[in-house]
């Protein structure tokens, strides 16, 4: 590999990192704060590509479709999370897994009935659809570096939400304490619902900004949601921060395990997995 | 000391037995088989991802019954079904659902190539008569071949089989094979490897990712750097129309000719788009087939289940067919089991993708169209080979 090769695996590592960050957060927010095991998070993912599929479709704009979009999945989130999380968070995390796992089973066979068992292309807007020439016959979409701004932006947003606002700290309090937050006179029920949401939308824009790129299929959330756990087991179950950094590791590992051991490179994530968790049994960066 | 117990259990069996002669219980099995129905299990996946190619199958293999007044030679039909769920782990236990407690006469199954491996262990096992409708794996008609299985779709080095003399002719000497590395993949690098090196290619290297990762820009951009003439590559489904995709994303469409197994793009041109013109496959059929044959098969399908046919559809079909000529031949008697198997082995099935027959290993010997995609459609250019027939190396009937 040359130094030019070599330059433009790192950007498809830091490129698929960003993207797997993007998934990751939402879950890893919700089990952070709520302590929450969404198994459902995949189905999310899902849902943003097929809500973008069907809204540009209908609106004729993929700017439209990820506006509208984003709103209705906040909505749909606190829905959710009124009728049936906010039951669950005291309870067992077996009898949440039992809820989201099933959850899985209801969001594909609604997809079914609501939009069929077809894949469907989603078109990459005008603006966006060129590409950068990096050598004589390879060039960079600029969708992909547009994804990767996507992330930058969410992650920068996340950090300053969580550590820089009034709303922050509430939810931080709330995090550290529950009892004694709401006896400050924090509406705690709300941060919960408002977190919620706010997972929901992060994985359902996951989707969105991706279904150009991955295609418009049933069923698409499961494998994403494997990835998903890897990175939050990696970057510690619940830090943000944590989910980050594994993820742009795990983005490395992949790329350059496809290209330099091929043989082995399905494994190479979980043995990074492995050896995190054998130094650091929860993970990078503990909550 | 040891003999008198056992000859009470012959005394008191054998009464039990005239009992039971005596109440009509046990008929003669011909007898019973002739009164009764034919009773077909459908084993195929009508949940998850291959739900859609579960029922097509179904379809075809249900139109073409249809076409013959509903019945296999004269007799009725009972119908059982089961859904596999594409769940390797619970092939055996489903398979023997129908072969042990719906004691069905003709199994019908499946779609994914680790299911099909359970089936063909309960198939052996039992010697119940089964007819593959898709699943490619090269061991079902190979080295555990058996004489009362068949497939009546390919075997997965088939379509690549086909494909080296093609991209050799069109002047693409040099290629890089792309896939997921599993079972599939192999097999179907086995079939372009043996191709591609007879017609004088050579494989600059060879890539492959886990399956079903679908992160592919990092070997792309290998792929940029070895600069081959031509991407000859086995991926199917959602992925492969993302594979297309990503190609043409980094600037090596146009480039770099692609070429594929056909099911590189069955069932996702329209979600390729663009991306997917000009894209070079092998398969043993395209809808776009322009024979009388196949436009009144894809007229009558979409007329009976109000949707259009695929490949999957057709493959369903020609099990019906399959099944029918062999049934016709015994007149419904399933249990005349040397008749039954000569008449499929030498059955010449008139399909929608052309005439083919059996081979001795029961895989179907078969042309494989060259086929390029052009505005959503697989258009055919020719026949890549004809009369196709996959080696069958290590099967040995017995």
């Amino acid at each position: 590999m040359d130094f030019v090769n070599f330059l433009i695996q790192l950007l498809n590592s830091v490129q698929y990192g960003l993207l797997l960050f993007m998934l990751a957060a939402g879950l890893t927010l919700i089990f952070g704060i709520m302590g929450v095991v969404n198994l459902a998070h995949g189905s999310f993912y899902m849902l943003g590509a097929y809500l973008a599929w069907s809204l540009a479709a209908l609106t004729g704009s993929f700017t439209l479709a990820i506006i509208f979009g984003t709103l209705l999945s906040v909505l749909f989130g606190l829905f959710l999370e009124w009728l049936l999380f906010r039951h669950f968070y005291k309870r067992d995390h077996l009898d949440q897994v039992l809820l989201t796992f099933g959850l899985i089973y209801v969001f594909e066979e609604m997809r079914s009935i609501l939009w069929g068992d077809d894949v469907h292309g989603v078109t990459i807007p005008e603006v966006l659809s060129a590409s950068i020439p990096l050598t004589e016959t390879l060039s960079y979409p600029v969708y992909r570096l547009f994804m990767s701004g996507v992330c930058l932006a969410l992650a920068l947003g996340l950090y300053l939400l969580i550590s820089k606002t009034r709303l922050g700290m509430k939810i931080r309090a709330g995090a550290f304490n529950h009892e004694m937050t709401e006896a400050l006179g924090v509406n705690i029920k709300l941060i919960h619902a408002l977190v919620f949401a706010l997972g929901v939308g992060l994985a359902t824009i996951a989707g969105m900004v991706a279904a150009p790129v991955s295609s418009v299929y049933p069923n698409m959330g499961s494998p994403v949601l494997i990835m998903c756990f890897v990175v939050v087991v990696i970057g510690g179950i619940g830090s943000v921060k944590g989910a980050l950094i594994a993820a742009l590791l795990v983005g490395l590992v992949d790329t350059f395990g496809k290209v330099l051991l091929p043989q082995v490179s399905g494994m190479l994530v979980y043995v990074l997995m492995a050896i995190v968790l054998l130094y650091k049994p929860e993970g990078l960066f503990k909550n | 000391m040891t003999n008198s117990p056992s000859r009470r259990l012959v005394l008191t069996r054998s009464a039990a037995l005239v009992g039971a002669a005596g109440s009509g219980l046990l008929l003669p099995e011909w007898a019973q088989a002739q009164s009764g129905k034919i009773r077909v299990g459908l084993m195929l996946p009508y949940s998850g991802a291959f739900a859609p190619l579960g029922v097509a199958i179904e379809n075809g293999v249900r139109m073409a019954i249809n076409e013959q007044g509903g019945k296999l030679g004269g007799r009725e039909i009972e119908w059982f079904k089961v859904d596999d769920e594409s769940e390797p782990s619970k092939g055996i236990e489903n398979a023997n659902k129908l072969v042990q407690r719906d004691k069905v006469d003709v199994l019908i199954g499946t779609v994914h190539s680790g299911v099909q491996m359970g089936i063909q262990k309960v198939a052996r096992d039992s010697g119940v008569l089964t007819l593959i409708p898709n699943a490619g794996v090269h061991a079902a008609t190979r080295a555990l071949c058996a004489p009362n299985v068949f497939r009546t779709s390919f075997s997965n080095s088939q379509p690549t089989l086909a494909l080296g003399q093609a991209m050799v002719a069109k002047g693409h000497k040099k290629a890089v094979w792309i896939t997921w590395k599993y079972a599939a993949g192999d097999e179907a690098y086995e079939g372009f490897k043996e191709s591609y090196t007879k017609a004088g290619g050579t494989i600059v290297k060879e890539l492959g990712l886990p399956f079903p990762n679908v992160e592919f820009q990092a070997l792309l951009t290998e792929i940029a750097a070895l600069k081959p003439d031509a991407v000859a590559c086995f991926f199917a489904g959602p992925s492969g129309a993302k594979f297309m995709k990503d190609f043409a994303a980094a600037g090596l469409k146009g480039k770099i000719a692609l070429y594929g197994s056909g099911f590189l793009t069955e069932g996702v041109l329209g979600a390729a788009g663009p991306a997917a013109d000009g894209v070079m496959t092998t398969l043993h059929y395209s809808d776009s087939l322009d024979t009388p044959r196949n436009k009144g098969f894809r007229l009558e399908y979409a007329k009976a289940f109000k949707m259009q046919p695929d490949v999957y559809a057709v493959q369903g079909y020609d099990t019906g067919l399959l099944l029918v000529q062999g049934a016709n031949a015994v007149k419904g008697d399933l249990t005349k089991k040397p008749e039954l198997y000569k008449a499929m082995e030498g059955a010449v099935i008139d399909s929608p993708r052309g005439k083919w027959t059996m081979s001795k290993s029961h895989n179907p010997v078969q042309d494989i169209y060259l086929r390029v995609a052009e505005k959503g459609e697989n258009k055919v250019i020719g026949v890549a080979a004809k009369a196709l027939a996959d080696p069958g190396t290590g099967c040995r009937m017995g």
